[in-house]
């Protein structure tokens, strides 16, 4: 079968407004990444068993890897690319750095989208809470412990709190 | 990349107007709701529908209808991350809420609806895998292009698994659901939605939308789910028993509807074991007694997660679980 027209259509990606012409059968995983050139969204199981390609779709964390490129059209897409401040990182990026909270990095994107979603509900989620928001997105690295204890640095610190890392999660006990 | 086939893409705005366009295009069009089973299917070949109708403009799916009487109407459309957390279906229905909190994982439950739900296909080790998996080893009678099923090469028919977390506890508490068709409307019980068969697994007709689901007032019954799976998360039920108990004002039961879930191609009934427990109190030697009748209608074959005559021992276990969790 010979490859559909493109259609032209502008998606709202990071409160900015990007037109483009993609394969109306394309996930908007492939538009993200191929058609817009924003390459923060992972490409993991692409069957929705992995969590690697979360964005947030009105707020709401989602698996682009399922989602129709069309059906995202005239919704707000946040991607990863989006949760820095210009040179200010999120919170949770700087606790997920402080915290080694990466590894390989391949699932933190996705991890980082769903976590925003979480603390955006829920400003103080307890270890139970995080486990249950996370619980769609996999990592092969870390074992979870220091993504948890990140998320829950990078709660306390968006509370206003004057939270460090304890020494025991950088340095082992 | 794992990517999806070409297709058209309609978004009707009516329910008639997608069953005109399913009507239209037959077996080359297929509906879909969020997606989360259709799209993976898709991009593994086992279906691949010329012509794709979304059913996520049609007005009316995305509510839930609570009646005077507490039974409520649950569209079709409804995320299954809104009902998990709905106050009237968690006070009046936790045995439903918890069912579709078990399901998979937040992030598909944001994606995924009820409707979907309830119309999984059924599912299979040697099934669901790539197309390049499948073909090495040759397809089986699920897909198009075969003709054999691995699971018991000398079966005449399909034993895909029933893997559907709803479709247990929605039977055994005698929902209903409606169906929107060429020919208007009807209401049919939710398990006869269903068939033994793991390719033919639905009794409706293709074209028929879905409309939505009618859970019964709150009365004299408890229900509950209990689910078996690996991880905590992300995985089908291995075995999912629904139960619903009816029991009069001195605590004895008058029905019970026990489903076993994920242990063959249907919810199936425990029929034996709801014998036991009619007349009875649910002590916990009567509890015991009923889930040990429940090994015998569990048809776990070696085409699902963990070892297939360990579930089949399990089974028993879970059933007094369940109804314990009925007491």
């Amino acid at each position: 079968m010979s490859e559909p027209n493109k259609v032209l259509a502008t998606f709202h990606v990071n409160s900015e407004p990007h037109e483009c012409a993609f394969a109306p059968h394309k996930t908007l995983l492939e538009v993200l990444r191929e058609d817009l050139d924003l390459c923060g969204t992972k490409h993991g199981c692409e069957l929705g068993e992995c969590g690697a390609c979360t964005v947030q779709i009105d707020g709401t964390p989602v698996l682009s890897c399922l989602y129709l490129g069309l059906d995202a059209v005239g919704k707000q897409i946040r991607t990863v690319e989006g949760l820095a401040n210009g040179p200010t990182l999120h919170p949770l990026q700087d606790a997920f750095a402080d915290l080694g909270a990466a590894q390989c990095g391949y699932c933190t994107p996705g991890i980082l989208m769903a976590a925003e979603s979480l603390l955006q509900a829920n400003p103080s989620p307890s270890r139970d809470e995080i486990k249950q928001g996370l619980a769609g997105n996999l990592c092969r690295c870390t074992g979870y412990l220091k993504i948890f204890e990140a998320v829950e640095l990078a709660a306390a610190r968006m509370r206003g709190e004057d939270a460090e890392p304890s020494k025991e999660s950088i340095y082992g006990s | 990349m794992l990517r999806l086939p070409t297709f058209t893409y309609y978004r009707p705005k009516t329910a008639a107007e997608a069953v005109r366009q399913k009507l239209a295009h037959g077996k080359d069009a297929m509906y879909v709701a969020g997606g989360t089973d259709l799209y993976p299917n898709m991009k593994r070949r086992h279906q691949t529908p010329l012509h794709v109708i979304s059913l996520q403009d049609v007005p009316g799916l995305n509510t839930v209808e609570v009646q005077q009487d507490g039974s409520v109407a649950i569209g079709a459309m409804c995320r299954l991350s809104a009902l998990e957390v709905h106050p009237h279906l968690l006070l009046n229905f936790g045995a439903f809420a918890h069912a579709v909190k078990e399901i998979s994982t937040p992030l598909l439950r944001n994606m995924g609806t009820i409707g979907g739900n309830l119309l999984l296909d059924t599912r299979c080790t040697y099934y669901d895998q790539s197309h390049e998996w499948r073909e090495s080893i040759d397809f089986c009678m699920k897909s198009k292009a075969g003709s054999i099923c691995w699971v018991a090469p000398g079966s005449p028919r399909c034993w895909a698994v029933q893997s559907s977390d709803t479709v247990p506890v929605v039977c055994a508490m005698e929902a209903q659901v409606e169906l929107v068709g060429p020919d208007g409307t009807r209401r049919i019980p939710a398990s006869e939605l269903y068939r033994d068969d793991g390719i033919q697994y639905l009794t409706k007709r293709p074209e028929e939308l879905l409309t939505r689901l009618w859970l019964g007032a709150p009365s004299n019954w408890k229900a509950s789910y209990v689910k078996l799976r690996r991880r905590d998360t992300f995985d089908f039920p291995v075995l999912g028993v629904g139960a619903c108990v009816w029991t009069d004002s001195y605590g004895v039961v008058t029905k019970a509807n026990i489903r076993l879930g994920g242990a063959g191609s249907y919810a199936i009934p425990a029929t034996e074991s709801e014998k036991v427990l009619v007349g009875q109190q649910l002590t916990d030697a009567v509890i015991a007694a009923a889930g040990e009748k429940a090994m015998k209608p569990a048809r776990t074959m070696d085409n699902t997660d963990l070892d297939v005559y360990w579930r089949r021992k399990v089974a028993p276990v879970f059933v007094a679980r369940a109804l314990a969790a009925c007491k």
